[in-house]
């Protein structure tokens, strides 16, 4: 009784507020309020084109001087101003290589950890909470890290690759202790929450009666997951490591501190290298000159491009096959 | 009959039984070593970092390089992050409510909406420090106000940049999230659709806005790439958003190669503010959005 009264009151005075401030009919105001909204939208898209433009147009002094042979090079010598890109290209590349070997094995046993029932749920959730925590500290305390924990504590392995395996290529040098492979590990730490988040994902969403029957026919929870579970799940954990990679390719902080900074390609992973954004980090405070800006900004495009390419190629993947058994 | 007791008393044989074993032992293995690097990380940071942190680290400037005995600290670097990550919050958000408003609301699942969609993810994939080129190209080469070169501004708009998309993906997930049946509710009482969205849908998605929000400040209080070279780093205290300006993570990657001992500790006592930061805005948007 009560509660009808001051709704049809409220309802009375809603009317009048609304017919109060717009006055009727407020198409017009719906229409433009859309309008107004698109436009933003289409501007938040317009930034990545802006984005690519501008990186472009100041790229655009080096790419006339050099051309593609700019990927080719390996001179990098501000004072002559001689620049190509294939030294930091490559360590870029090797450094997200050794990256994957490590954290692609790993993130996918963490995942298999803490989506299947081996341990207990309140042990499974925080362990997938702590690990992706790893996510969230900043890539420069990382690196301080990497610094004085990671490059003392690898020292002797490193050299112990180098005593064994000496005649290896990829173990030929000995180490200073900064090194390619140091960066990799490093890197393998940072994206691995990305691989064993999304990998998980993956496999939690996959349905628990086909584990059921895989299991009810006499197969161990392993031969489960081998022949069942990780078939199904690939394509996805595939988008996952590729986000990964894109993540790797990107990263600077932390690589920048334990990579050591040569402009030498070396055939050996004890050997220190260079990687484009750590070369950007590096340079970039100090560049002056416009063909050295350049050239710097010639490589930021390339890496643009790159990892743009790559993270297109994971979002497709894991759009169009992730989720086929739902 | 023997191949009943067989069954019954060992139903493996021992090659799958230790593959088994052998497989969980692994999994087990390389989880542990996830997290020791984890754990590793965390205790070293608190282990060199906490003898430093005394209260004139809070309110005092970096001393000169080789000079003991005075007071130390990056009262100015913890200026300026939190006043670029404000700026930053500043540009970004009002933008990036009325995108996501956009999608959740008017495109939903339009062609317009869902490119939007797509640009803003490959936009939070594009590297920190290709961001920061970006905002070197904008500002730090442009003139503005009269004045060419590093400033807090240039650092900023790269915040902002990197802010934007994930404020757009996480807010649109909270709107998502708004039952249908208020915005019907809402416009069968004859609100138009600008007091629908803004008194109904944004008024109940408040506190998960407020997560996603202060999710996106933790996630670009830490970025140092894009600062390096548009914010550079000052020692001194701030007085113009168009100077170079100190940040605790540009401080940290600076003093992080030094040979002085003290500038060594000071980064390790800055990585315990920093990260504490972090750690912190990271657990109140838990917080948050737990209480509902």
């Amino acid at each position: 009784m009560n509660s009808s009264k001051a709704q049809s009151e409220f309802l009375e005075s809603e009317s009048l507020k609304s017919e109060s401030i717009v006055g009727g009919d407020t198409a017009w105001l719906d229409r433009s309020f859309a309008w107004f909204l698109q436009i933003i939208a289409l501007a938040a898209i317009a930034l990545l084109f802006w984005m690519g433009s501008v990186i472009f147009k100041q790229a655009f002094p080096a790419i006339k001087t050099f051309g593609a042979a700019f990927l080719t090079s390996q001179d990098w010598d501000v004072s002559q101003l001689q620049f190509g890109a294939l030294t930091y290209l490559y360590g870029t590349v090797v450094s997200s290589a050794i990256a994957l070997f490590f954290a692609v094995p790993i993130g996918i046993f963490v995942a298999i950890v803490t989506s299947e029932k081996f341990l207990p749920a309140w042990v499974r959730s925080p362990l997938g909470f702590l690990v992706e925590l790893i996510a969230s500290i900043p890539s420069v305390i990382v690196g301080l890290w990497g610094i004085f924990v990671l490059i003392p504590v690898l020292k002797p392995i490193q050299l112990w690759l180098h005593n064994q395996f000496g005649w290896i290529p990829l173990f030929s040098t000995e180490t200073f202790g900064p090194s390619m492979l140091v960066a990799g590990v490093i890197l393998a730490i940072m994206i691995l929450p990305t691989i064993a988040a999304i990998s998980r994902d993956v496999m939690a969403s996959f349905p628990s009666d086909l584990r059921t029957a895989s299991m009810s026919l006499g197969a161990t929870c392993w031969e489960m997951i081998f022949t069942v579970l990780l078939p199904a799940s690939l394509s996805g954990i595939a988008g996952a490591v590729i986000l990964g990679l894109g993540r790797a390719l990107g990263e600077t902080m932390a690589v920048t501190m334990v990579i050591g900074n040569s402009d030498l390609i070396s055939a050996s992973l004890l050997d220190s290298g260079n990687t484009i954004p750590a070369i950007l980090a590096n340079q970039f405070p100090e560049a002056l000159d416009e063909l050295h800006i350049g050239a710097l900004m010639y490589l930021s495009l390339i890496l643009f491009a790159l990892t743009l390419a790559v993270n297109v190629l994971a979002m497709f993947i894991v759009k169009i096959f992730g989720f086929k058994h739902q | 009959m023997a191949f009943f007791d067989r069954q019954l008393t060992k139903p493996l044989p021992l090659g799958r039984t230790l593959f088994s074993y052998g497989m969980s032992a692994i999994a087990v293995l390389s989880t542990a070593l996830a997290l020791m690097a984890l754990l590793s990380i965390l205790f070293e940071i608190f282990r060199q970092g906490l003898p430093g942190l005394k209260w004139e680290v809070f309110t005092s400037l970096p001393a000169p390089a080789g000079e003991t005995g005075v007071p130390s600290g990056f009262g100015n670097a913890i200026q300026g992050t939190v006043l670029m990550v404000a700026i930053a919050a500043l540009l970004s958000v009002p933008l990036g409510i009325l995108t996501a408003i956009y999608l959740s609301e008017i495109g939903k699942t339009s062609a317009t909406a869902t490119i939007v969609r797509f640009v803003m993810s490959i936009l939070s994939a594009v590297p920190s420090i290709v961001v920061g080129v970006f905002a070197y190209a904008v500002i730090v080469l442009a003139t503005l106000f009269n004045y060419k070169g590093f400033s807090a501004l240039a650092g900023a708009f790269a915040l902002a940049v990197i802010m934007l998309p994930i404020v757009v993906l996480s807010i649109e997930e909270a709107l998502k999230l708004v039952p249908q049946q208020q915005r019907f509710a809402s416009a069968a009482l004859g609100a138009n659709s600008i007091q629908t969205t803004f008194k109904i849908v944004l008024a109940s998605a408040l506190p998960s806005i407020t997560t996603g929000v202060l999710l996106a400040v933790a996630r670009v209080s830490g970025e140092t790439a894009p600062l390096l070279f548009t914010a550079l780093f000052s020692q001194s205290w701030i007085e113009n958003i168009l100077n170079p300006t100190p940040s605790l993570s540009v401080m940290i990657y600076n003093y992080s190669g030094s040979p002085f001992p003290e500038q060594t500790q000071l980064a390790w006592t800055a990585s315990v503010v920093l990260l504490g930061m972090v750690l912190l805005t990271n657990l109140l948007s838990r917080l948050i959005t737990r209480k509902r």
